[in-house]
């Protein structure tokens, strides 16, 4: 063998052991393939959901099974998890949450703030109540998940990353849903006040911006008759074009794979320094 | 080589490819397994402020590259010639060591357009031949370097539009300073690195329904040769009779959200690889900032 000069490996490691998340929203969807991943990362986890339909929100909830089940995958992988069934505008309840991370789990490192609702209405069919919930989950939800993990993160010293699932309606403005936009521009507006802030810190915040997620909260007919009301009862295969022909690349949504990849990569130490950031997930949509 | 890393069997070209940012990201996508069309200048910029590379910088590139098991093709070609590039591309394809999909001829997959320079001062002392290079370089280099790729690209296999399950990733090096805030003194800079920008949405916009992706990376100020040279530190501290690197920490450490003056290649190059796998197979038409927050601020 011919002499050769030590070469160092210059991939950085995207494993996250000894780090413990908060997911939110993690009983399917988005928030269980986070979790499962982030355990498969080596994070330890504590996992959030609501656990229970919802009033005014016209498609079905996951159920306390879905969240046992979204655990026993991540124990599975090697984390280990706690599970809390909370709703995120309960503010108590997310404070307990974080200290759960805290007092059992060893600290908190890394927030996925995932949980999120919609709803499809014109503005003008847009009740109070119906502003309530999309605001109050989506964007004050998002802040009760936050605000208990920062001052035990700043305890910590050891830094950490804050991952905020927005929208590609946080960017854009498409029709038939004002509050849920509202809700998803609001939140990229808290991230980067947090990110300036918690930044000496080295705490890290971020935003991802996927477009059409393949998920249950895509699928449900009340969203299918919008988007074909030429059709007597449009299903799945009916509204595969239009969503299409948002994107750029030629697909009508992604997989929550897709935006795990996503969430993953900024997580851990190989976007060490990327902090204050929109990260578009979305197939082109929003420059298009 | 194992088969299982991310981008075996890949090619990326990456201008710039000499030193700093682009051997960087030449290495990292070699230790994914992509074989490296290594291109640089290997020469003196005539209004630059600080040396450019060498050969001998290129050749260490590309043993670098080599070591990590993978083919690489150094090339020495200037950007702004859009034949030479033209020819360096069919050059080092034809180089590269292996077969491709299509069972001979090598398509690229990846694209860093990462040459450019770095320069500054207030338009009233700007030389007209310094604005003229600036724009030559980091844009319409940059549009150079797409010319010469992309007609090798639209035509991989790996594309849906023939017949594959892939997409390729074109990857466009605009700054945070310069693409995305644009302070003082740096007009002809943030002219041609908000213009890369422009290229970016457009041609997302073009190429993503044949599966291409294009996207741009906005780095704050890496730790390379590009800051770290006396007239850069003497912009920055004019206060100065000869500042050095400790001088402009503080300076630099201020722009950012997080607690440090300046980034390492690594981490662009972090990001780099990211764009390039299918890690991000719909991410299309984004703006990465890799700036520890300057641009958010």
């Amino acid at each position: 063998m011919p002499e050769q000069q030590q070469e160092v490996d210059p991939r950085r490691s995207e494993r996250l052991d000894g780090r413990t998340a908060l997911v939110t929203g993690a009983a399917r969807g988005q928030g269980r393939s986070h979790a499962i991943r982030l355990a498969e990362l080596g994070a330890d986890l504590v996992l959030v959901d609501v656990c229970a339909d919802l009033p005014r929100i016209p498609y079905g909830q996951p159920d306390r099974a879905q969240l046992d089940d979204t655990a026993r995958a991540a124990r599975e992988a090697g984390a280990d998890v706690r599970t809390v069934v909370a709703d995120i505008r309960d503010a108590a309840a997310m404070s307990d949450a974080a200290m759960l991370a805290v007092n059992e789990l060893g600290g908190i490192d890394i927030v996925v703030a995932n949980a999120g609702v919609i709803q499809l209405k014109p503005a003008t069919e847009i009740g109070p109540e119906d502003w309530a919930d999309i605001i109050g989950i989506n964007l004050t939800g998002t802040w009760n998940t936050i605000a208990p993990t920062l001052a035990p993160m700043i305890d910590q010293a050891r830094g950490g990353s804050i991952i905020i699932t927005s929208s590609a309606a946080g960017m854009k403005g498409p029709p038939n849903m004002a509050h849920y936009a509202a809700s998803k521009s609001g939140v990229i507006g808290m991230m980067r006040s947090l990110a300036a802030e918690l930044g000496p810190h080295g705490i890290r915040v971020n935003c991802i911006t996927p477009t059409t997620v393949d998920t249950e909260m895509v699928h449900w007919p009340e969203a299918y008759a919008l988007f074909r009301p030429d059709l007597e009862s449009p299903g799945r295969d009916d509204v595969v074009d239009i969503f299409a022909s948002l994107n750029v690349l030629p697909v009508p949504w992604i997989q929550p794979s897709d935006v795990t990849d996503a969430v993953a990569f900024l997580a851990g130490d190989r976007a060490r320094y990327i902090t204050g950031t929109v990260l578009p997930i979305d197939a082109g949509t929003l420059i298009k | 080589m194992s088969a299982e890393l991310p981008l075996s069997g890949r090619v990326a070209v990456v201008t710039g490819a000499a030193r700093g940012q682009g051997r960087s990201h030449s290495v990292r996508l070699a230790a994914d397994g992509a074989d490296v069309i290594a291109l640089d200048l290997c020469g003196e910029v005539a209004t630059t402020d600080y040396g450019g590379a060498n050969a001998a910088d290129l050749d260490e590139t590309a043993r670098m590259v080599r070591a990590l098991g993978v083919s690489c093709a150094p090339l020495p070609v200037d950007v702004r010639d859009l034949s030479a590039l033209s020819g360096a591309v069919e050059q080092g394809l034809a180089s590269l060591v292996g077969d491709g999909d299509s069972g001979g001829a090598r398509h690229v997959d990846i694209v860093v357009a990462n040459a450019g320079i770095a320069g500054g001062a207030p338009i009233e002392f700007m030389a007209a031949e310094a604005w003229q290079e600036m724009i030559d370089i980091n844009l319409t280099g940059v549009w150079n370097t797409l010319k010469a790729v992309v007609p090798s690209i639209l035509a991989n296999p790996r594309l849906p539009t023939n017949g594959g399950d892939g997409s390729a990733s074109v990857i466009l090096i605009s700054s945070a300073n310069g693409g995305w805030k644009a302070p003082p003194n740096l007009a002809h800079y943030a002219s041609a690195k908000h213009g890369v920008v422009g290229m970016m949405r457009s041609l997302a916009n073009e190429l993503g329904p044949r599966g291409v992706r294009v996207n741009t990376v906005h780095p704050t100020a890496v730790d390379t040769g590009m800051i770290h040279n006396d007239f850069t530190y003497k912009l920055f501290r004019p206060d100065l009779e000869a500042p050095g690197r400790d001088d402009v920490v503080e300076l630099f450490r201020s722009y950012h959200s997080l607690p440090i003056p300046w980034i390492e290649p690594s981490d662009v190059s972090e990001a780099v690889a990211w764009l390039a796998s299918d890690a991000s197979r719909y991410v299309t038409g984004v703006m990465l900032p890799v700036d520890a927050g300057l641009s958010s601020r």
